[in-house]
């Protein structure tokens, strides 16, 4: 599974870099995202969903995140 | 990491906010102080027409925000507005554009100039991160407070401390009449008598002298700290009075460092919230250092506004 590190990335350049990754994807295909925790955490997943992609999880590591989700149609 | 399609360095201090809509951003527009010329208000008015939804939103911190803007387009947008020297202003946790009332070139009640101030602020600290949370700072021309000083990180209010010239003085009483504070009566002699305790530095009794017997003996900024809107409002506390105009960066870096150090691994949170964990002595004193001449002796924590939610002991 692809991993996108976006850790370290503030809002909403994070958001707008997996949207940019997203498009080079093909629609169905799971990925991954690592997030900081804070506002990364609270606006990158919803912002995704909002865009029509499918969250499938979201895990904590050691001091961020992981966010899986399926991409959506175009 | 895929092509990169726009300049992501747009996107560095703010300003694009997510919309609802798939692709769709609002982009806030940086007018420091609530001021821009007609130029770049038609350039505005262009680049909303050309890549917009067909309207702007005026912010209530004095941003002109255009709706719908396309991501794809950014790149254009910031290009086309660059045209007129219009720049994107910022969100999250940074230092904002500061927001400032008309200033005194043109308004009667002006004691200081809070547009020249709101530029350098911009100039100089616009967009700084805070690592924890947005930090507002406002600039009102007098004790009318337009901008709402109390309710920003730091709020800066214009402020003269009055000095009499008795000899020039024609004992006409309109300085005590005009001050609604109470803090001029006439005395026996029929000259002014000055309340200290009263005066709030409006300068209304400088303003209206017919003679110039009252005039500034000093002038500057009343600095209120701490002060917040939103889920849990506070308003802001005395920290400092008579800062120069020329010292208002400085005064703010300081307090700025003071939020970036204590909130450390506080994560979200306000500098109000920060003064009420750690006490408003300890950010006293750390101003103390560099401004002994202007910090009050004590002052109180922010004060918290009962907004009543949530409802105790019934549902909504």
């Amino acid at each position: 599974m692809q991993s996108i590190d976006l850790r370290g990335v503030s809002c909403p350049t994070n958001f707008v870099m997996a949207k940019l990754e997203l498009e080079d994807i093909e629609a169905g295909t799971t990925v991954e995202f690592l997030l900081d925790d804070g506002e990364p955490v609270k606006n990158v997943p919803r912002s995704l969903k909002d865009e029509g992609h499918k969250l499938l999880g979201l895990q904590e590591r050691e001091g961020y995140y992981v966010l899986t989700l399926e991409k959506g149609e175009d | 990491m895929a092509e990169q399609k726009i300049d992501l360095k747009n996107l560095k201090a703010g300003g694009f906010i997510k919309e609802r809509g798939k692709d769709l951003f609002t982009v806030r527009l940086r007018v420091p102080g609530g001021r821009l010329s007609v130029d770049r208000l038609s350039k505005i008015a262009e680049v909303a027409q050309k890549y917009g939804k067909g309207f702007v939103h005026l912010s209530v911190r004095q941003s002109i925000e255009l709706i719908n803007i396309n991501f794809n387009d950014f790149d254009a947008v910031v290009a086309e507005l660059g045209e007129e020297q219009q720049k994107v202003a910022s969100c999250g946790a940074r230092v904002r554009v500061p927001t400032a009332c008309g200033g005194c070139e043109y308004n009667p009640n002006g004691l200081v100039d809070t547009q020249k101030s709101a530029l350098e602020v911009d100039q100089k600290l616009f967009g700084t991160a805070t690592g924890h949370h947005k930090f507002k700072v406002c600039f009102a021309g007098c004790p009318f407070d337009c901008p709402k000083s109390a309710i920003n990180d730091v709020g800066f209010q214009g402020a003269v401390w009055p000095k009499l010239d008795a000899d020039g003085c024609i004992s006409c009483g309109l300085c005590a009449k005009s001050c609604t504070e109470g803090a001029l009566s006439m005395g026996a002699d029929k000259k002014p008598v000055f309340d200290a305790d009263k005066c709030i530095y409006c300068g209304d009794c400088i303003k209206v002298c017919p003679t110039g017997a009252w005039s500034a003996e000093k002038k500057g900024y009343t600095v209120r700290i701490g002060g917040k809107w939103g889920r849990r409002p506070l308003v802001g506390t005395l920290y400092a009075t008579f800062v120069p105009e020329e010292r208002v960066v400085d005064f703010i870096a300081v307090v700025l460092a003071w939020y970036q150090e204590k909130a450390e691994g506080a994560g979200r949170v306000r500098l109000g919230d920060i003064i009420i964990r750690e006490g408003w002595q300890s950010l006293l004193e750390r101003l103390r250092g560099d401004f002994p001449e202007y910090v009050v002796r004590e002052t109180i924590a922010p004060q918290i506004i009962q907004t009543q939610l949530p409802l105790t002991g019934r549902q909504a």
